[in-house]
């Protein structure tokens, strides 16, 4: 009794992890089909490489907290992704395992705190503001919705509601007219496709929240 | 000691090879190649950027040159993981022709600033600078009695030190004595314009198409004016140490 819940722990991490290379590996084909339609489409290949690559790091060096098992990622992704989306990735997992520490727990307050510091990581590094159809359109109403909901102290919660304000975040760069990145060559052609990076980055959200249920 | 180089690349072939040809001008300079994935495609990789930035440290300081988009990100992004082990500067520049020039400042001894400088200058003709062919149309034209032939506003103060040298060895102003006039003048603290054009800038003293008996009239601005000056006299009176 009145021992309150410590929060997520490494174990969430890596089934984070692990989640997120099966979300990677099953929707491979639908990344591919939407970076075919506005980019070079290799995003599905390049991302089911890259957590394949975590996977392998993981099983290899398993990490003792989440900040070791986020940095781990990182230094994968960016390694093993080769296009665009593996500094972004990698920059949003190094900067979130940077806010994070050497913590054995994480908080609602510390996961939302690490959300936003990803989601800085791949702005700082992709120069993309919110409605210029990229990741940061799935990450920004995360992070949004992660810090209203981080006020109950709930993880679980915090997850939930990163995932779906993510996934609507994905639905609506369909409309929109990309501004960076590949499909910013196409102009007006991109509108009525979703951005593949937006996608991919509600299916790692909505990982995180499926490895804390 | 000098600055070394990185060079990060999509393609293995273009990194390996940019070395190769900068390395004809700047034998004593440390470049390492960072081109394509680890597994041999098409892409960058931050695991040969960091190990190529790990080789490369231990100078005077390291300039990392880029190609297209992602190969800064994944620059940056190495730079980053990378923290703390001296200087490291991201050049803006073209692959080739900024390494050519970065590589020979280097060799010059040219500091780490200067070296990305050097790179820099590549881009083309700094905005406040006209092109050659833009001083013949002023001249010509004459409508315009507030601007000299060399682009320079009349009314701007007088260089700190200027003179005319007249072009001895046979092939004239070409990719080497270009290289080493601007290389040489990227170390200096002075701003140095040939017939117009920035004299740091080994492409923009390539565009003046000068050679030999042709006269470069050299102005520098600056601490190191009178040495600029001196350089490029003898430079140029050697030959460049050609025929």
């Amino acid at each position: 009794m009145g021992r309150v819940a410590v929060g997520l722990d490494v174990t969430w991490a890596v089934k984070w992890l692990t989640l997120s290379a099966q979300a990677m590996a099953e929707h491979r084909v639908e990344l591919i089909e939407l970076d075919r339609a506005i980019g070079d489409s290799d995003h599905g290949e390049n991302m089911d490489r890259g957590f394949q690559a975590v996977l392998d790091k993981l099983a290899e060096s398993p990490p003792e907290t989440p900040g070791a098992a986020l940095k781990l990622t990182a230094m994968a992704l960016m390694s093993k992704v080769g296009g665009a989306a593996g500094p972004l990735y990698g920059t949003a997992f190094l900067r979130a395992a940077t806010t994070l520490g050497d913590a054995a727990y994480i908080d609602a307050a510390a996961l939302a705190a690490a959300l936003a510091a990803a989601r800085d990581g791949i702005v700082a590094r992709g120069k993309a503001e919110a409605g210029d159809k990229t990741m940061v359109d799935a990450w920004t109403p995360a992070v949004d919705a992660a810090a209203a909901a981080a006020a109950d102290g709930d993880t679980l919660a915090v997850l939930i509601a990163a995932a779906e304000a993510a996934e609507a975040g994905a639905v609506a760069t369909d409309p929109l007219v990309a501004r960076k990145g590949r499909a910013s060559y196409l102009g007006e052609r991109s509108a009525g496709h979703r951005d593949p990076g937006a996608a991919s980055s509600a299916l790692i959200l909505r990982a995180a929240a499926g490895a804390a249920a | 000691m000098t600055v070394r180089i990185v060079v990060v690349s999509h393609s293995d072939k273009i990194a390996d090879g940019a070395v190769e040809l900068a390395a004809q001008m700047a034998p004593d300079v440390m470049m390492v190649p960072a081109g394509g994935t680890s597994d041999g495609r098409i892409g960058t990789s931050m695991e040969k950027v960091m190990a190529a930035l790990e080789t490369a440290a231990g100078g005077d300081g390291v300039v990392v040159l880029t190609d297209l988009g992602s190969a800064v990100m994944t620059a940056e992004s190495a730079m980053e993981f990378a923290e703390g082990s001296g200087t490291v500067l991201l050049a803006d520049a073209p692959i080739i022709e900024g390494l050519v020039a970065a590589a020979v400042a280097a060799q010059g001894g040219a500091s780490v600033h200067a070296v990305r400088r050097a790179a820099e200058a590549t881009h083309g003709y700094p905005a406040s600078r006209a092109k050659p062919e833009d001083h013949m149309a002023v001249a010509t034209a004459g409508e315009e009695p507030g601007m000299q032939p060399g682009g320079q506003p009349a009314d701007l103060a007088a260089p700190d030190a200027s003179a005319d040298f007249e072009l001895v060895n046979l092939a004239g102003m070409h990719a080497r004595p270009a290289a080493k006039i601007a290389g040489g003048l990227s170390g200096l603290d002075a701003d140095v314009t040939v017939n117009g054009v920035d004299g740091a800038s080994m492409t923009g003293l390539m565009t003046l198409g000068a050679g030999k008996g042709s006269v470069l009239h050299v102005e520098a601005y600056g601490p190191d004016a009178e040495r600029a000056v001196a350089y490029v006299a003898g430079l140029v009176r050697d030959g460049f140490g050609e025929p």
